[in-house]
């Protein structure tokens, strides 16, 4: 007979086992978050499994990421959880043909071929599926079930990024704040992870027939289900019975070990725990040596605090500052003398209107008559909103609060720094101004956060949690580079056994580490920024942070005990100064009660940048509109429509060759991505040269990129890349001849002070990728030589062979094309540049400031850059971009190997700014551009050294453009202070 | 002491500092490595190997080094600012040295932002050597002499050949460790070959070679186990480098497996080689393009030379360079040479061609040509060869390494699964 057999699967976050008989029929199945500790977890049902069985013998097999290393040490059997789960799925059905399963961690997809099966996991970026719900439930002021909930009626999904966690939550968060519905965020979420799970494990192989769904989040949410189904239009669905142990199913009936009873196992796992203690790798040095320099440390930061005067104690005049952040609203009340009367922390909730409004309230209820309240003032995200509704006196950009409030507590302040929930502010000061401003990009943010929403999944408030961290004796290090990579470490110490001590400790340092290193970039902090350091936001309240940023750096730092409300306490301070006789506008009791707001959703269709638009309409019949990137969008006018703008016009360039008439009996398609968007004016002339017309792709959007996202095969590539896939999906349907698409090693030559003349990897070979993986088209007709653009005659060599299927054509013709096209680029170029001439002229003649937003030629797909063009120039600004005028550039040496064209525009345009007045640099970014980590060192440094501000914006799939917008309106007044302090 | 010399920016390497300095070596390719520093110091200077894997090396490169670039760079800055912080050696009398390849990746850019770590730590003052072939950046204290040059090309031979018989043997040992020993043992006669002044061309390198591989055939095995092969592809430093790709030759062989490596000499033959497709597709110098390619004939027929001796042993040689270059057509044109390019792909057919079917591709985190002739190529790889197992991993200080386990994991139960069923007999 054969034994009892018991699959054991440990997965990031829960433990599922089962046991079952002879007839591979469950005797008992249990199923247990571990919270943070395995091991104990595992000890613990193993006592409940001998309770119900009595010590019998079973024969042990482990599965899931978590017990890898447990079952190792214990000699135990272990199935990889794939394998497990293919098993049990053969077990209760046959002819599934794709199973997906989502755990709290990984997320895996199964093609099945007949006997084979094909076995995808998703790569690093696009971990923590189950925790990433979690946190956007705790962002919903709901759980997991709460979130299923919300999605069950929605009305509209919104583009949330699918890349990660980390973006997508990006993009939430300015939802919320805008007020969009719950309810439609919820299915939004939902909608982002089955983006995510086509886009980066479906690569090229259609998830369709009959589709099997696995692991916790299919389990149990219906309506995560529902989106997959309908987005992929499935109709044949498994869903198994006992889907949350199916995994530990497959695993039992992997079960081949010899039995040994239940005791035998729990005693390994015992000595395991013990042993693991001293085995622990990666560790650091504890928090503090002694109790007593905690409690030293702890009273030195506890004396930077304002007066405190109770509100029934106070009389005269006081002041509101209102900061409605990203995750929290903070308010402050202070009197004349700088007093703190009152002040209010809280969490969004999705709903910061609400929050403010009863906020005000609570505080009114208790303000004594003597108080009379002369001006209020709001910050942050929200400002606009809270400003509008509230009726408020006035509004002022984060970092001028903040500048304010640390002046407070240090006059000789030569640096903040602010890591709140979601962003991180820091920005150096000299001479009361600021100098210069860091903002972290999208990996880096939600850090706050995610210490907190971390601390809640384990059962802890964030300051309790913080509380243990101190008695961490070995922190573990869990890496630095953003929240996603971190959880990951995260489970892996707990599948180690690491405390939630440890952990809390080594989160601490992480973050530290990411500000440090990733936002900052500091190698020494006091030599770079002075030793008169401010640190606040919400999360160095939390001592641990404090503290591993004080070993970190080595500098004792300035920590208000208000750490949490200083961009408030900035804008009362504002406000403070901006005192008049007359008393605030702001709404008061009775106002107040009757006060309601409306909103309403709805699509910009003013340009093809179709912004998503929140319309508030609040009781006083005020209107404010959010989510716009140009004032179109507010309906208000727009008279900057003068001002120039590279972006819009090398777009418009373009978009002429697709719009002009051309003749020709042959049809070439040709993608318009990449580098196409420069050298489409060379190869448009060249083909109608030679009498074959060019038909180009559709323009990029969100849809556009849909149609190919089931083809891209690496999913940490650029955003430019991944649209690829659906320009050429789009060229299909348009019945060309063929569709042309040449690898381009090497760009034109441009400048011979440069080292070489490469375009990027991905540039230079994408043509590869696609016809690797989109086989499913006819690649016959997908036409993708290897050229060079600065030799005809080596030119001419390829391109005739390549041609003459489809045309009939001479190596002389193809030369004579080739100078057509040629001196078409060349004029083009030209164009550019002149544009480039007279834009800088107008901003001289009028005063304007000036950006070069500095990026590469694809950055003008307007699905590329987001509209940010258009912010600016909404802005008040002219936006130059760096191939208008890298001519004017003189030539010169740089400290890196300068050898891709693209890049050498930048350093000679960087260069080139430092001599003009008004005119500042703003680095376009794309994630995953390997190359950008190169020039973005280097630019800065060029300014930097120049006393020019650096400002870098990191974009990708997201859309939004809250934090850029702060940022750009930061930059902008500290450019002023610059240019005239 | 040898005054620094400034040209451009960049602190020279004199002839002075030949002598007075110790110039260290990155770690990249653990059974190559020790030999070149040995070639090194048999031609007069004193190099060092660094062989440092600790933490506060990895700390070092996130702290000197941008977030966003790749592991690689992060390790290897960290290395040596690891090494100089903890000043074992006089600061100023220590020169680096590090390859630049001079492609369209970002490695070739390492020196620079080598460049700037140090002047961030505050070692400005240290030297960097370019180590090229293309005459990038030019130092009086450093030269690659012809003699040099052959000795570093001696060195990736017995490099190459240990490595194939570490790997086909270590894994079927009777005795575990007896590999080990011998690998120690021959270790130390190959030092006293490498160390000597002397150019040893031809008769004692054959001898050499022979008596290698018969010792290797010497050991007791037991082949009637069957351990599935699985290859190790990718980016060179995580390809080759324990520190890079956290032990994986070592992971693969605890799991059960035999590990095979492509050799380290394809590489550089596909470097010189791309130059060659350069020149003749987009223009350059012919005389160039001939020294190349009598370079690359050179080399094959030496490489001819061993294979014949490797066979002779019982052992597997691996293919030529001229057979590995023919795998990639109808997959990838030989124009892809940024980073590892078409060799990535063609490497992989190789390994699927001969029985190690079960790859692991390895890449850092964000790694451009990765997404090209790595993942971007296995959809086509699987469609002609369905056996493909190929699993990719990514490599970055932050990455969990129990993620980076439980895909290696999956990909070797697959493997275990096919043998299996190829000999039902010899499963259990």
């Amino acid at each position: 007979m054969k034994p009892l057999r018991a699959g054991i699967d440990i997965g990031s976050t829960t433990i599922k086992v089962v046991v079952i008989d002879q007839d591979d029929t469950i005797v008992h199945k249990l199923y247990k978050r571990h919270m943070s500790s395995v091991s104990r977890s595992l000890h613990a049902l193993l006592d409940e499994l001998s309770d119900v069985l009595g010590d019998v013998e079973l024969s042990f097999n482990f599965t899931g990421s978590a017990g890898l290393r447990l079952a190792k040490h214990i000699g135990a059997q272990f199935t990889q959880e794939v394998i497990s789960a293919t098993s049990a799925l053969r077990h209760h059905i046959e002819g599934i043909d794709v199973c997906v399963e989502l755990g709290g961690e990984d997320a895996k997809i199964m093609f099945f071929d007949g006997v084979n099966v094909e076995m995808r996991m998703n790569g690093s970026c696009a971990g923590g599926t189950g925790a990433f719900i979690d946190q956007m439930a705790s962002l919903l002021d709901t759980d997991a079930e709460g979130v299923n909930e919300l999605a069950k009626s929605y009305d509209k999904l919104y583009d949330v990024a699918s890349r990660c966690g980390v973006f997508a939550k990006s993009d939430i968060q300015p939802l919320l704040n805008q007020g969009a519905k719950k309810n439609d965020i919820a299915a939004s979420i939902y909608q982002a992870i089955v983006n995510q799970t086509i886009g980066g494990l479906s690569q090229g192989r259609k998830i369709q027939g009959k589709v099997a769904f696995l692991g916790g989040p299919l389990t149990f949410s219906s309506e995560l289900r529902k989106r997959f189904i309908e987005f992929l239009d499935l109709e044949d669905v498994f869903i198994p019975k006992n889907g949350e142990v199916f995994v530990a199913f497959g695993a039992a009936l992997e079960s081949t070990n010899p039995p040994q009873s239940i005791e035998a196992v729990r005693t390994k796992i015992l000595e395991y725990r013990k042993q693991y203690k001293d085995t622990m790798r990666k560790t650091m040095a504890p928090l503090f040596e002694s109790d007593a320099a905690y409690d030293a440390f702890k009273k030195r930061h506890n004396q930077s605090d304002l007066k405190r005067v109770a509100l029934k104690d106070y009389q005269g005049d006081a002041y509101i500052g209102i900061d409605a952040g990203s995750t929290t609203t903070k308010l402050v009340l202070i009197g004349e003398n700088l007093e703190l009367l009152h002040s209010f922390y809280a969490h969004n909730r999705g709903n910061p209107v609400e929050v403010v409004k009863n906020a005000l309230l609570a505080m009114y209820e208790h303000l004594p008559d003597a108080i009379k309240i002369k001006k209020a003032y709001a910050t942050g995200y929200g400002e606009a909103l809270i400003k509008n509704g509230f009726t408020l006196d006035g509004g002022e950009v984060e970092t001028i609060c903040h500048l304010e409030a640390a002046k407070h507590f240090d006059p000789n302040a030569s640096f903040v720094i602010d890591i709140g929930g979601q962003d991180m502010k820091c920005f150096k000061i000299d001479h009361g101004i600021i100098t210069s401003i860091v903002l972290n990009e999208a990996c880096s943010s939600g850090c706050g956060s995610f210490i907190e929403t971390f601390a809640e999944s384990l059962g802890h408030s964030i300051e309790q949690f913080s509380e243990m961290a101190l008695e961490s004796k070995h922190p573990v290090d869990l890496g630095s580079r953003c929240t996603v990579f971190m959880n990951s470490s995260v489970k892996q110490a707990q599948s180690e056994a690491a405390s939630s001590k440890d952990i809390s400790a080594g989160l601490a340092v992480s973050v530290v580490k990411n500000a440090l290193y990733k936002v900052i970039r500091a190698h020494d902090v006091e030599a770079e920024y002075g030793k008169n350091i401010i640190v606040q936001g919400g999360t160095f309240n939390n001592y641990a942070v404090l503290r591993a940023f004080e070993k970190e750096t080595g500098i004792e730092v300035t920590r208000p005990v208000i750490a949490g409300l200083m961009g408030a306490f900035g804008a009362a301070l504002i406000a403070r100064s901006r005192d008049d006789e007359h008393e605030s506008t702001i709404m008061k009791t009775d106002k107040l009660k009757g006060f309601s707001f409306m909103r309403k959703r709805t699509t910009c269709r003013r340009c093809l940048n179709h912004c998503a638009l929140t319309v508030n309409t609040f009781s006083n019949g005020k209107r404010y509109i959010s989510g716009n990137r140009c004032e179109k969008g507010a309906g208000l006018d727009a008279s900057y429509e003068d001002i120039p703008n590279l972006y819009l016009y090398k777009y418009d360039k373009v978009l002429d060759y697709a719009n002009a008439r051309q003749n020709g009996s042959v049809k070439v398609g040709i993608p318009l991505v990449l580098n196409m968007y420069e050298n489409l004016p060379f190869w448009q002339p060249f083909f109608n040269a030679l009498g074959a017309k060019v038909i180009l792709s559709d323009r990029s959007n969100k849809a556009l990129y849909e149609k190919g996202q089931d083809t891209i095969p690496s999913d940490t590539i650029c955003y430019p890349a991944k649209l690829v896939h659906g320009h050429v999906e789009s060229l299909y349907e348009k019945a060309v001849d063929f569709i042309f698409y040449p690898n381009l090693p090497f760009n034109f030559l441009e400048k011979d002070h440069a080292d070489n003349h490469y375009n990027c990897p991905v540039v230079a070979h994408y043509p590869e990728v696609v016809e690797g993986n989109m086989d499913h088209l006819d690649m016959q007709y997908f036409m993708q030589p290897y050229l060079t653009l600065n030799d005809a005659q080596k030119f001419s060599d390829t391109m005739v062979g390549m041609l003459r299927p489809y045309m009939k054509v001479r190596k002389r013709a193809i030369r004579k094309a080739f100078a057509i096209g040629m001196d078409h680029y060349l004029k083009f170029r030209e164009d550019v540049q002149k544009e480039g001439e007279r834009a800088l002229a107008y901003a001289k003649q009028h005063g304007l400031p000036a950006i070069v937003l500095a990026g590469r030629p694809y950055h003008i797909d307007p699905e590329v850059n987001h509209g940010i063009p258009k912010m600016i120039r909404s802005l008040n600004v002219v936006v130059l971009s760096e191939d208008a005028l890298n001519h004017l550039a003189a030539q010169d040496k740089v400290s890196v190997l300068n050898q891709w064209t693209y890049h050498t525009r930048l350093y000679d345009v960087a260069r080139y700014i430092t001599k003009l007045d008004n005119v500042n640099m703003v680095q376009l970014v794309s994630f995953g551009c390997g190359l950008d980590a190169i020039t973005t060192d280097e630019v800065k440094d060029i300014l930097e050294s120049h006393q020019k501000l650096y400002t870098q914006i990191k974009i990708d799939e997201i859309s939004n453009l809250g934090a850029v917008t702060i940022r750009l309106r930061s930059l902008l007044s500290t450019m002023q202070e610059v240019d005239h302090g | 002491m040898a005054d620094l010399v400034v040209d451009n920016g960049r602190i020279v390497f004199t002839e002075a500092m030949r002598k007075e300095y110790t110039v260290l070596v990155p770690e990249m390719a653990p059974y190559h490595f020790d030999y070149f520093v040995d070639a090194f110091t048999s031609e007069g200077y004193n190099a060092k190997l660094l062989r440092t894997t600790d933490y506060d090396l990895i700390h070092e490169g996130m702290k000197y080094s941008h977030n966003d670039i790749c592991v690689p760079a992060m390790l290897v800055i960290g290395q040596f600012i690891d090494a100089l912080k903890k000043n074992v050696l006089d600061v100023h009398k220590v020169a680096l040295i590090i390859t630049q390849t001079g492609g369209g990746c970002r490695a070739s850019n390492y020196i620079a932002l080598l460049r700037r770590a140090l002047k961030k730590a505050g070692y400005g003052f240290v030297p960097v050597i370019s180590l090229n072939t293309g005459g990038l950046e030019k130092n009086p204290g450093f030269k690659l002499t012809p003699r040099l040059f052959h000795k570093l090309h001696d060195g990736m031979l017995f490099g190459d050949l240990m490595m194939t018989l570490v790997n086909q043997t270590r894994p079927y040992e009777k005795t575990p460790g007896d590999t080990e020993k011998l690998k120690a043992e021959i270790d130390k006669e190959l030092r006293d070959y490498f160390m000597h002044k002397r150019l040893f061309t031809w008769r004692k390198q054959r001898k050499m070679a022979a008596s290698i591989i018969k010792r290797f055939a010497g050991i007791e095995v037991d082949r009637s186990v069957i351990k599935p092969k699985v290859g190790i592809v990718g980016e060179i430093y995580v390809k080759y480098s324990p520190l890079g790709n956290n032990h994986l030759e070592a992971t693969l062989e605890q799991e059960g497996c035999e590990v095979v490596t492509p050799p380290l000499y394809d590489f550089f033959l596909y470097s010189f080689d791309s130059r060659v497709y350069d020149i003749k597709h987009y223009g350059g110098s012919k005389l160039e393009r001939f020294v190349l390619k009598c370079i690359i004939h050179y080399v094959e027929w030496r490489r001819k030379k061993m294979r014949k001796q490797i066979k002779k042993g019982n052992f597997s040689p691996g293919v030529t360079y001229r057979h590995v270059k023919k795998l990639a057509n109808g997959f990838i044109d030989h124009g892809t040479h940024v980073g590892e390019g078409w060799l990535l792909t063609a490497e992989m057919i190789d390994l699927i061609e001969h029985g190690a079917p079960n790859i692991v591709c390895t890449q850092p985190f964000g790694c451009l040509p990765n997404h090209i002739a790595g993942k971007g190529m296995f959809k086509k790889l699987k469609k002609h060869h369905p056996e493909a197992n190929i699993v990719a991993i990514d490599y970055d200080t932050s990455a969990s390494k129990i993620n980076q386990l439980n895909r290696i994991n999956l990909m070797v139960s697959n493997a275990m699964r096919q043998r299996a069923k190829e000999e039902p007999n010899d499963s259990l």
